[in-house]
């Protein structure tokens, strides 16, 4: 996919430079993320995968960090984009502590500020080419919302980035309910975390399952979900397709 | 303070380590008509004189809303003020914009300090003439900030400047230990008295004076004059009526500065022709 502007000043040999700049397809990127708002909190789950193209090049990324003390951003997408921006809130996190007098950006102020960044960039045909989610939780108030690259943003209960808006948000609108335990909600994602596994190509069975709550963040060690093959399905996936093509 | 060779330029020392250009941009703010905050742990209340050039003028306007939780009282230079109060609002407005939440008071008179503070080092500018009294809501309650030409900044309880604010400053003294419990009726009854105390002797009317109020859910916001009357009259007869009357405890204080009045009067008016014009 291509991204042009016409420039219209005759300099040929200056634009090049210019366009050169531009973000124009993604080459390294990372596939869904899945989260959801549960009674302590925001868990949030993401696989380790990096692909390159087709391939599955990069199998220990991870796509979800910690922001400050209220936050969590997970992003699918472009890796090299995701770091620039933590690289951006890193800077936007040491400036706000610097001040150093009791006021701290919440999950609320960081997701503002990176709808704003992911606008400009989209605006100047230059994007980063992320879906970004940013959880968090500050003064008991739990926080969900996301980003996209066209800076389309919004806040929900429960938000799922690529394929995973597709398979993920099926289930979560049946079975979400307020005040989930962790239990359940690390049930609840691993359902969704199965289902992406088996359909999305780019999808690895690698996952880490992240939550923040009041009292901080905890990023899980990396595990397997245990899957099943032996569906009849499975055993003649072209069966119901007969034809030539 | 008298004039010597060190005090023509802000960037010029004296040997004695003085900024006299600074010094006498504070002396402006003295010169504005009063200006008075006082907190409690959750509203800001500020007040202020409403003084006009003469009869036949409106007055001056001197408190401003930054924002719904931000309000700034000035003395000195009203224009100076207007510029100041443009730039808190700019500033305000676009924080709320980038991150959906309020601008922090004690970030906003950092900022304001550190502007204050360029006009002290730059032989091509003066400093402003402007005294500043902001009070806002942050995440840690209620603040109140006096901003001044120097670019030095303070957290206050409460405060008073301008001209006359000794008195109010002394009658704060005398209370400010309880306005942290406050509550939002006290402590606007307690900034219209410090505003009397500035008037010294002159009858207290609502159209002497200007209040405002912000706090834990309440937006900035002026109190209307009948507002205002009503708190004045809970503490101030009119004075013809009491003119006959004697013995009762409160209204004879009135009595008294009433009294007082006519001798102050004539001294105050010839003292307010030393004041420039442009100085409210």
């Amino acid at each position: 996919m291509t991204f042009t502007i016409p420039i219209d000043n005759g300099d040929a040999l200056k634009n090049a430079e210019t366009d050169s700049q531009r973000t124009l397809y993604p080459y390294v990127t990372g596939t869904s993320i899945v989260a959801i708002k549960y009674k302590d909190g925001v868990l949030m789950a993401s696989d380790m995968g990096g692909s390159y193209g087709s391939t599955l090049r990069y199998k220990n990324i991870e796509r979800v960090k910690a922001i400050g003390k209220h936050s969590l951003l997970g992003a699918s997408g472009e890796i090299s984009d995701f770091q620039e921006i933590l690289r951006y809130l890193d800077e936007l996190v040491l400036n706000d502590n610097m001040w150093d007098d009791g006021n701290s950006l919440g999950p609320k102020e960081v997701h503002n500020y990176l709808t704003r960044v992911m606008y400009n960039r989209r605006n100047k045909f230059n994007p980063l080419w992320n879906t970004l989610v940013l959880g968090g939780v500050k003064n008991g108030q739990s926080y969900l919302g996301m980003v996209s690259m066209i800076g389309v943003s919004f806040e929900d209960n429960h938000v799922a980035t690529g394929f995973g808006n597709h398979l993920a948000r099926p289930i979560l609108r049946d079975e979400w309910h307020a005040d989930l335990s962790f239990e359940d909600g690390v049930k609840l994602l691993e359902k969704c975390m199965r289902v992406l596994l088996y359909r999305d190509r780019s999808a690895i069975n690698k996952l880490q399952i992240s939550k923040i709550t009041e009292e901080g963040v905890t990023v899980s060690q990396p595990y397997s979900l245990k899957t099943f093959w032996e569906f009849q399905a499975f055993h003649n996936p072209t069966a119901g397709a007969q034809g030539s093509w | 303070m008298f004039r010597n060779q060190y005090d023509t330029d802000v960037t010029t020392w004296s040997p004695t380590g003085r900024l006299f250009q600074v010094e006498y941009a504070m002396e402006a703010v003295k010169q504005g008509s009063a200006a008075i905050g006082l907190r409690s742990r959750s509203h800001v209340v500020l007040a202020c004189v409403n003084k006009a050039q003469s009869e036949l003028s409106s007055h001056q306007k001197k408190i401003f809303k930054v924002d719904d939780h931000i309000g700034v009282a000035i003395a000195g230079l009203t224009a100076d003020g207007r510029v100041l109060s443009r730039y808190m609002r700019s500033e305000a407005i676009n924080h709320s914009f980038t991150y959906e939440s309020p601008l922090p008071v004690g970030r906003l008179v950092v900022h304001l300090a550190d502007k204050a503070q360029v006009c002290t080092q730059r032989s091509w500018k003066r400093p402003y003439g402007v005294g500043l009294l902001v009070g806002g809501l942050d995440e840690s309650g209620a603040h109140l900030y006096y901003n001044c030409p120097s670019g030095n900044y303070f957290e206050y309880q409460a405060f008073a400047i301008g001209s006359r604010s000794q008195a109010a400053k002394t009658y704060l003294e005398r209370r400010f230990e309880s306005f942290g419990d406050s509550s939002r009726e006290d402590l606007i009854k307690d900034a219209i008295l410090a505003v009397r105390e500035t008037l010294q002797g002159e009858t207290l009317k609502s159209s002497l004076c200007t209040v405002s109020v912000l706090g834990v859910g309440e937006p900035f916001h002026f109190l209307d004059q009948e507002t205002i009357q009503k708190v004045i009259d809970t503490f101030e007869k009119v004075p013809e009526d009491e003119a006959g009357e004697a013995g009762e405890a409160g209204e004879g204080e009135a009595e008294a500065a009433v009294a007082a009045a006519p001798a102050e009067q004539g001294g105050g008016g010839a003292g307010d022709q030393d004041v420039a014009p442009m100085e409210m």
